[in-house]
């Protein structure tokens, strides 16, 4: 089969894979437990790199628009400008990144391996859909511990930046605060969160996809492992940019 | 209680290579059958196919009125619930304890409470000789364990259709010998249809009460064990003999000038080993679908190899591969 036909059919399975996960997703009995088994687990892998990416983040953010907003003579509007890139921007893609790297690869590594052990196999002859029993309950966790870790990474970035700003590049703690009133608005918190939603939703339905489609032993699993991090990398990147313009052709901004 | 799966014309293939075409058999309802095959034959496929894991290209799998390959994907997991399945490794959640494992099927499909669980799982524990490492996880226990606990967990919601995957794989001659009188003990017990796919000759020639073979691609043959056992067609002959001469090379199947040159060369099939009987219910009462030794024979004009039926040791050549006692599951 010539490379552009497998494509295509893998794109159609993913995509069918989806459409299987939503339709799980009203099916009863609901998995509260697995749910909340795979939220712990999620955030237990992902709160601590996530915290420790965001203050870098949010001082490299602050150290680049410090000398640029000097230069164009804004100092005033450092506070807001660095804000505003953490939680518009770089919150959700801190996210991204930490939950397709760790929550991502743990899932895809757990439904990889169970699917070379045969469970489930076992687990559809036992008469139990996978998709509803493993992966629905996996999607939801991954969406609901993305949007509570953008905020986290939000809080952390922000005063990363502000203590940046305030302590090693003399601006002033009011200007930084207000320059923030000014710019900034509900919505741009808003869109921050629902692009963690769908980039949560995005790095478990494809780390599912490619745990439960891996083949040929352990190798198998670890390549399915290597290929779903890559793919949702490029996904949440397209996806990222999607929203973004969107959110821009609908949400007026302040002062323009 | 076992019902009748009736196969109509199966065929199979991945991305145009034919796995097996056009296989009918009927498995009768609480017997046992053996499906036999060299390695790479799809037997695997068609245990898989069987329980609708895999759609086959065409054919009809009949159980209870119902067409398999035909059915909504929601459908076939109400038929499933007839099924148990022992997969080769036992196919255990990791994640779970034995106790937990076994008690898995009770806690999805049905109200019970933990202590109507306990004395389900307690019983099928029992039955499997596993009490006692209830708390294990399967990382923890042997092989031949977890092939145990995978077939009290099989058999849990009292399945109508039993379904192994080479249980003797990876096995010791003498756990396999424990397996096999389990298997027969369990028929006779639950009564149900079973399927036991192998290459384990010893395994074919002495628990069921079917054989069948599959070989290069299709069914060779498949009837009562006597009958199989007395064939002298080449194929079912030099399999169930374990012997060197006949159609099947090391490369699936000979090619014609080898067999022309084993014709030529006037190479004689040893005579047919005696029909071993077949191995009782360890409690001495017959299980329902025995028939007694030699009825097939007598009924069809056959004349059993001479010693048949005598419990005269076979002498033909053993296929096991024992792996290490006890720890057939490989490094995990």
């Amino acid at each position: 089969m010539s490379a552009p036909v497998t494509a295509v059919r893998r794109s159609g399975e993913f995509f069918a894979f989806c459409l299987d996960a939503l339709r799980g997703l009203g099916r009863r009995p609901v998995q509260v437990r697995e749910f909340v088994q795979q939220a712990w687990f999620i955030s237990s892998v992902s709160i601590l790199p996530a915290a420790l990416v965001s203050i870098p983040f949010g001082a490299v953010i602050a150290l680049q628009l410090g000398s640029l907003v000097r230069q164009l003579g804004a100092q005033s509007f450092t506070g807001a400008a660095s804000v505003l890139a953490v939680v518009r921007e770089a919150g959700p893609i801190v996210t991204a990144l930490i939950i397709a790297g760790a929550g991502g690869s743990a899932i895809c590594a757990d439904l990889g391996s169970r699917k070379i052990r045969e469970e489930l196999d076992a687990m559809q002859v036992l008469g139990i859909d996978p998709i509803q029993r493993l992966v629905v309950p996996r999607v939801l966790a991954s969406m609901l511990v993305a949007v509570l870790l953008n905020g986290l990474v939000s809080v952390v970035g922000v005063s990363g930046g502000y203590a940046f700003n305030v302590v090693m590049q003399g601006g002033t703690p009011g200007a930084y605060l207000a320059s923030f009133q000014a710019l900034g608005q509900l919505p741009d918190l808003l869109v921050g969160e629902v692009k963690a939603l769908l980039f949560g939703a995005a790095a478990a339905l494809v780390a599912s996809y490619k745990g439960m489609t891996a083949k040929g032993g352990p190798k198998g699993v670890g390549d399915a492992v290597n290929q779903s991090v890559v793919i949702t990398f490029m996904l949440l990147f397209a996806l990222n940019f999607l929203v973004t313009a969107v959110y821009f052709q609908v949400v007026p901004q302040k002062g323009s | 209680m076992g019902v009748e799966v009736a196969v109509q014309g199966l065929t199979k293939s991945f991305n145009g290579q034919p796995v097996w075409s056009d296989i009918s058999l009927t498995l009768p309802a609480g017997e046992i059958s053996v499906l036999l095959g060299p390695s790479g034959t799809g037997k695997s496929v068609f245990l898989k196919t069987l329980v609708g894991l895999l759609r086959p290209d065409r054919g009809s799998i009949v159980i209870e009125g119902l067409d398999l390959p035909r059915l909504s994907e929601r459908a076939l997991y109400e038929v499933r619930k007839l099924f148990g399945v022992l997969f080769q490794d036992g196919a255990l959640f990791g994640s779970m304890t034995i106790y937990d494992n076994v008690a898995f099927p009770l806690r999805e499909h049905t109200r019970k409470t933990e202590a109507e669980i306990r004395a389900v799982v307690t019983e099928k524990l029992d039955m499997v000789g596993l009490v006692g490492a209830e708390r294990k996880l399967p990382g923890e226990i042997s092989g031949g364990m977890r092939k145990r606990a995978g077939l009290a967990r099989a058999l849990v919601l009292d399945p109508r259709i039993v379904l192994f995957d080479e249980p003797d794989s990876g096995l010791d001659p003498v756990r396999t010998a424990y397996l096999n009188q389990l298997i027969i003990d369990l028929n006779q017990r639950t009564e149900a249809t079973f399927l036991i796919v192998t290459h384990d000759i010893n395994t074919a020639r002495t628990v069921p009460d079917n054989i069948g073979l599959i070989y290069h691609g299709h069914l060779a043959m498949f009837g009562p064990r006597e009958m199989l056992l007395s064939s002298t067609e080449p194929v079912v002959r030099q399999f169930l003999n374990a012997q060197r001469i006949g159609p099947i090379g090391m490369a699936e199947e000979k090619d014609a000038e080898e067999l022309a040159a084993e014709a030529q060369a006037g190479v004689e099939l040893p005579p047919l080993p005696p029909i071993p009987p077949q191995l009782p219910p360890s409690d001495g009462r017959p299980r329902r679908a025995e028939r007694p030794p030699g009825q097939w024979c007598r009924e069809h004009g056959v004349t059993p190899p001479p010693g048949s039926f005598t419990g005269a040791e076979w002498s033909g050549q053993r296929d096991h591969q024992a792996g290490p006692v006890g720890t057939g599951g490989g490094p995990r």
